[in-house]
């Protein structure tokens, strides 16, 4: 039955429709065997729909889903080879921590033994860290110890694929960033496929090997996380993956040059060029350096500094250019060599390389 | 905990509700006099109309017959020693109550589910409501309905049409259950459409996301959860079947006896006070050891606290 695919997933040309109201449509992807992907967009974008297609909760409209290479049309939730971390976890509250854990095992044919049902579900109990605490109550556990019973009661079924519906969006931001790390690490020592549906995109960048990038119920672009961030699609990734100035523009002289709104010209970015005519361009702040007035090299534009917002390790500014409002500015402590930062209200120029600027058609 | 309407609260119950709810000192006077003045005329009501007749009862129940019927002052256990001559009453209202109260429970589970699960949530409110109708018109009139729905003009005659003659329905126990399960069912399907209602559907959900099968799921996770309902309702209907007088009175004829009949005969007919008191009284006893065993079991399959955090 099982074709030598090597996709544990893959969509084609997948819709949901719910009455006249279309959740998703023309969803193509695939995720590798032993992949992490991350579906990332804004809420209401479809994601979750995709990952209940995957599950069995939901049926396609129209399409196919492939679980390693199987349709699974008609397959209902509980034939299917994958599990789920919800969200908020979904634990047993009647059930204890070791009960809940082996849910999936007591449901398994031909039976399993009762000595082995609780090796198993010790085992995946030690790899979240939580030998010892089988014998608690769901409601005595905390938010972080809830999480990772609902990790290990997914993972001790070994599913061919796990899905992970905003997994960490409880959690506070500590405890985000550990069990991120933790996630990574257990996804590479079971070899299991991940997919994750997230809204932020921290998450998905940190995480994943690929980020599926989703808006309105369509795949805006699909890449390696780095490739996102770097060569945004659109200028809705741009957008929604990391902070990014927005400039209107005009591409002009054959798609060689753009001429912003308040008269500057920069060379076009070696990238290619929508064709000549009005343009939106995306700046990363991080792109920009920040010089002192009169200080040496050629700053592209000059502002003022309205707001400085101090992160520790660097620094925002906010900085109102003449004839092109605000822009924002990330900067390291030193960006300005002196190890002074700059006030609000000091004059400064933005410099940038051009080929940092991501023209996109208006 | 809060499903249980007629439940009394144990002392340690009132020790878990002292340390959960928590006081600064200063405030401790005024709010205990908040709390007083809203106890009070329900502690008031059910002082006059419950405590005080049912001390007036124990006493009764340990005294005599007057000559020309009621009360005369002793103290004797013979009302209690002849209750093996009520027996017949005793026995019928203790297998028939809970066995209705189980009929009713394995007829109100479907419809609470239905109700609760299946139904379109646009129509739920009014198929809900539609469960209460019934109470619109008295329960009497309504068994008077099935005595002559039962009775020889009723199915009996129907029946002799197709030749089984002499079918007898009415005035027997099959009869009496019937009227109770009839009588019965929303108090039972309330409680467990409430409990069913607030289960999280996506604990059905990552149930089937284990591999358990639709009846799996029913079994490990809905019905587990839904028991604090079941519980309810099955000690609700039980208990109020163990004063009932009105069903077997109309649908038992004289043959299917309640202790509420009983307790009626001796009252208004016998005038036997010392001996009615000394069957309701045990009839009390009976009720609070077979609510203390329901709660016990409810309390350890369904776990305490975080049936109600569902």
């Amino acid at each position: 039955m099982t074709s030598a695919s090597t996709n544990d997933i893959e969509f084609r040309s997948v819709a949901k429709r719910y009455g006249s109201v279309t959740a998703v449509s023309d969803i193509n992807f695939a995720v590798p065997k032993g992949a992490f992907m991350a579906l990332l967009g804004p809420s209401g974008c479809g994601k979750t729909t995709c990952l209940r297609m995957i599950g069995g909760f939901e049926q396609p409209s129209e399409g196919t889903v492939y679980i390693s290479g199987e349709a699974m049309n008609g397959v209902a939730a509980y034939r299917r080879p994958v599990n789920m971390v919800f969200q908020q976890y979904a634990l047993f509250p009647h059930l204890d921590v070791e009960q809940n854990v082996s849910y999936g095992l007591r449901q398994m044919r031909p039976r399993i033994s009762g000595a082995e049902i609780s090796r198993r579900a010790q085992e995946a109990l030690e790899m979240v860290r939580l030998g010892g605490f089988g014998k608690r109550r769901i409601h005595e556990m905390s938010g972080g110890q809830q999480q990772r019973v609902a990790l290990a009661r997914a993972i001790v079924n070994k599913p061919k694929v796990l899905l992970l519906d905003e997994p960490l969006a409880a959690l506070d931001k500590k405890l985000r960033t550990a069990m991120q790390i933790e996630l990574q690490t257990l996804q590479r020592e079971l070899g299991i496929t991940f997919v994750l549906v997230t809204h932020d995109q921290e998450e998905a960048l940190s995480m994943s090997d690929f980020v599926c990038v989703m808006n309105a119920g369509r795949i805006v672009q699909v890449g390696p996380p780095q490739e996102i961030y770097d060569r945004p699609s659109s200028l809705f990734v741009a957008d929604f993956v990391g902070k990014t100035n927005r400039i209107e523009a005009t591409v002009d002289n054959g798609g060689t040059s753009i001429l912003f709104a308040n008269g500057t010209r920069f060379a076009a970015p070696s990238a290619t060029m929508p064709s000549v005519g009005a343009a939106t361009v995306a700046l990363r702040p991080e792109a920009i350096s920040l010089k002192r007035n009169g200080a040496a090299g050629t700053a592209a534009l000059a502002g003022t500094v309205t707001h400085r917002i101090f992160l520790g390790s660097s620094v925002e500014y906010s900085v109102d250019v003449d004839g092109l409002g605000d822009f924002l500015v990330t900067a390291d402590r030193r960006a300005l060599g002196d190890g002074d930062l700059v006030e609000p209200g000091d004059k400064v120029g933005l410099a940038f390389d051009p080929n940092a600027l991501h023209v996109f058609p208006a | 905990m809060r499903g249980f309407l007629t439940a009394p609260i144990g002392p340690k119950t009132l020790m878990k509700l002292e340390r959960m709810t928590f006081m600064p000192a200063a405030t401790n006077t005024k709010r205990n006099l908040v709390t007083a003045a809203l106890v009070a005329p329900a502690a008031a009501w059910l002082m006059i109309f419950l405590v005080l007749p049912f001390i007036a009862m124990l006493v009764f129940a340990f005294g005599e017959r007057a000559p020309e019927g009621g009360y005369q002052a002793a103290f004797t256990f013979a009302q209690f020693a002849r209750l093996p001559t009520r027996a017949a009453a005793f026995w019928n209202t203790m297998v028939l109550a809970p066995v209705g109260a189980l009929l009713c429970l394995l007829v109100a589970y479907p419809v609470a589910y239905y109700l609760a699960v299946k139904a379109d949530p646009r129509y739920r409110l009014i198929l809900v409501s539609l469960v209460v109708v019934p109470f619109w018109t008295s329960l009497l009139v309504r068994t008077y309905a099935w005595m002559y729905i039962l009775g020889s003009r009723g199915i009996p005659n129907l029946l002799s049409m197709i030749g089984l003659e002499d079918v007898r329905l009415l005035n027997t126990p099959g009869a009496v259950l019937l009227g109770i399960v009839y009588g019965y069912l929303p108090l039972m399907i309330m409680p467990i459409y409430v409990s069913l209602e607030k289960l999280d559907r996506r604990l059905l959900e990552a149930s089937a996301d284990l591999g358990a099968k639709p009846v799996s799921t029913f079994f490990g996770v809905t019905l587990p959860l839904s028991l604090p309902g079941v519980m309810t309702g099955v000690a609700l209907v039980t208990i109020l079947l163990l004063g009932e007088y009105l069903i077997p009175q109309l649908l038992g004829g004289g043959k299917v006896f309640f202790i509420g009949n009983a307790l009626v005969d001796l009252f208004l007919q016998s005038r036997n006070w010392p001996f009615g008191s000394a069957i309701a009284v045990t009839l009390v006893a009976v009720v609070v050891v077979i609510l203390m065993v329901a709660m016990r079991i409810a309390f350890r399959v369904a776990g305490t606290r975080q049936v109600d955090l569902v």
